[in-house]
């Protein structure tokens, strides 16, 4: 693993982890506390002792608000995904399978959903709801998310289809659900694991730009993108609450793609050596 | 002939259509293989082979193939069979073995899984017998140190290993019927020897019916009881093995034997191929499909396709006109010759190469076994 690589992958691991235990975590300020409605507050302050980061210009701990911001993009990329991979790839082994009418009715659907613009999807879905939290953003993704991972399930389940493995499985008297289960599936996922690394950053780069927009989860729940659009206010003043989760965004996306090209390189040159 | 018939082909057709239209694969196939008999099917890439083998397994996928005639197994109509029912045989009465073991084998599956498969789908057998009779099976297709071997994947093994896992698996439900569709070709020669040894004591030893479609003379030489040898979909001679290596009736088998490279030729002689190129099987040609690469071919040969014919002794058959060994095929050559026909020429060239360095011409000696 190239050094590069190395620290990208702790810095995921950092993410992940705090943000999976950052209610435990002992001294980390109430993401939505503002210290000025209680007396205490400094706004747009610089890194001091107790906020390792500084404040925003509502007196609010920027670390606290970037690990907690990290809760709202990791569980909606990663649920988003989880779902895509699940359903994407359940309908496109099917699909790729079984061929036939069902195929044809299900690409012919996928092909329309895949036309329409899911971002300007995400915008009218949120619009007209009018209420947002981070539940309803996971179900418009997923409504959003399957069509392509159903597309790559079925190009990889067609391609596995023909091989004879499937057809001895079938020689020796395997039902075709059966088939479905044993064979194709678990030589579908591991495309789809690969296509998914390249989508979880896609994903987080998403749901910042819809906090950004204000579209994403209401404020004041911490999101990086919300940030950045509440530091733009001051941008003139203090830039650092609009740098920090920038830079957390920007590593956290270039994490996820050097990993995934890293795991896109081993698995060519594993199969190689096969 | 003792035992009883355990499968009989009739009028087996298969074809293909495809947007430049029909491709006949196979047409009309019939032949008949008693209780316990190995069968080889030869021919070159293209001639029908393999999917004659599918065609009575029932294997041939998609919308587009048409099969049509009969194939009786135990008196029943494979063909004809609900899907049902043939899911019944699959696996624990006919059984089959791919080509390539590098794409036969799951590549997700553990080796010990595969092996036992059919038996936890057929016999309901649990997971802990499963193992054991897994690793009974590796160890009888003689996979060294099976034990550490059993929970490795695919790509972990050579490929004369895989295939034998693949044979295992094959075996593994202990099939009346074994159809080995080149089960050689992906391997190298000194592991395609121990492969074919592997398959015919095994086919012995539990009195297995086998087939064995190759494109190799050498396979069958020596192992199987009958041979069948394909050209651009039907079979153009049919006999016992020794019969055909013997007694070559067909122009086309003894072509066949003719290429095959000797060791007792001097380095550098040049390989004997048949001259011209298999048919197309979309554009057959009129009269008998080998008639444009015979070296024997006369002019009926163009108009009309000879029948499937017993030909002398013991169920020996050839569809030619003209059949090897008989006066009317050495005039035939010699008429060629005069004519300056090119596969005659080349024929007679390579000849002439094979007395000059005193091996007989027309017997295939050591060197394909």
């Amino acid at each position: 693993m190239p050094w590069l690589t190395k620290v990208c992958t702790l810095w995921l691991i950092l993410v992940v982890f705090t943000a999976a235990v950052a209610d435990l975590i002992p001294g980390l300020a109430d993401p939505n506390y503002q210290g000025f409605v209680f007396g205490d507050g400094k706004t747009n302050e610089g890194p001091t002792a107790s906020h390792w980061l500084g404040t925003d210009n509502v007196s609010r701990d920027i670390l606290a608000r970037l690990i907690y911001g990290a809760r709202v993009s990791l569980i909606f990329a990663f649920s988003v995904v989880a779902v895509g991979i699940i359903v994407g790839g359940t309908l496109g082994s099917i699909a790729g399978y079984f061929r036939g009418f069902l195929d044809t009715c299900l690409m012919a659907f996928v092909d329309t959903w895949l036309s329409y613009p899911a971002f300007i999807g995400f915008l009218f879905v949120s619009t007209m709801l009018g209420m947002r939290n981070l539940l309803i953003l996971c179900l418009i993704g997923f409504i959003f998310v399957w069509p392509p991972y159903t597309r790559v399930g079925r190009a990889t389940a067609l391609a596995v289809s023909g091989q004879d493995f499937v057809t001895a499985a079938r020689a020796i008297g395997t039902s075709r659900r059966r088939i479905l289960v044993r064979e194709i599936f678990p030589n579908v996922l591991p495309a789809l694991l690969a296509y998914s690394l390249v989508g979880l950053p896609l994903l987080i780069i998403l749901e910042s730009t819809l906090s950004f927009l204000g579209l994403g989860v209401e404020i004041p729940t911490a999101s990086w993108g919300g940030m950045i659009n509440q530091a733009r206010q001051d941008l003139l003043i203090n830039i650092w609450p609009a740098v920090w989760p920038a830079a957390t965004l920007f590593m956290t996306v270039y994490s996820f793609n050097n990993l995934a090209d890293w795991v896109r390189k081993e698995a060519a040159s594993q199969s190689a050596a096969i | 002939m003792g035992g009883s018939e355990i499968l009989r082909v009739e009028d087996l057709h298969t074809s293909f259509f495809l947007p430049i239209g029909e491709l006949q694969a196979v047409r009309g196939v019939s032949f008949s293989l008693q209780r316990g008999r190995s069968l080889g099917i030869v021919g070159e890439s293209g001639s029908g082979k393999t999917v004659l083998a599918r065609s009575i397994m029932r294997l041939n996928t998609g919308s587009n193939v048409k099969t049509s005639g009969s194939a009786f197994f135990n008196g029943r109509d494979l063909l004809a069979l609900p899907r049902r029912e043939m899911r019944r045989l699959w696996g624990t009465e006919i059984a089959m073995i791919f080509q390539d073991p590098m794409t036969s084998l799951n590549p997700m599956v553990k080796i010990g899984r595969q092996v036992t498969e059919h038996l936890r789908q057929h016999k309901n057998v649990n997971r802990r017998a499963a193992r054991q009779i897994a690793l009974d099976l590796l160890n009888e297709v003689r996979i060294p140190e099976a034990e550490s071997r059993i929970d490795r994947l695919p790509h972990e093994l050579s490929g004369g290993m895989r295939q034998r896992v693949s044979i295992a698996s094959a075996l593994a439900c202990e099939p009346s019927l074994l159809f080995a569709d080149e089960p050689t070709t992906a391997l190298d020669v000194t592991v395609q020897h121990q492969i074919l040894n592997l398959l015919s004591r095994e086919q012995r030893q539990r009195n297995m019916t086998m087939v064995i479609v190759t494109h190799d003379l050498g396979v069958v030489a020596g192992r199987t009881d009958d041979t069948l040898v394909m050209y651009a979909g039907k079979v153009v001679e049919q006999a016992s093995t020794d019969e055909i290596f013997d007694k070559t009736q067909h122009p086309y088998t003894e072509a066949l034997m003719r290429s095959i490279p000797r060791t007792a030729q001097p380095s550098h002689t040049p390989l004997a191929a048949i001259t011209g190129r298999p048919p197309v099987a979309t554009h057959l040609p009129a009269g008998c499909s080998f008639s444009p690469r015979c070296p024997y071919v006369q002019p009926r040969c163009h108009e009309e396709d000879p029948p499937l014919v017993s030909i002398g002794t013991s169920g020996h058959k050839a569809a030619c006109w003209y059949p090897v060994g008989s006066d009317a095929n050495r005039e035939a050559f010699e008429r060629n010759l005069s004519d300056r026909l090119p596969q005659t020429l080349a024929v007679a060239e390579s000849l002439d190469a094979d007395q000059s360095s005193g091996t007989p011409a027309d017997l295939p000696d050591g060197g394909l076994a």
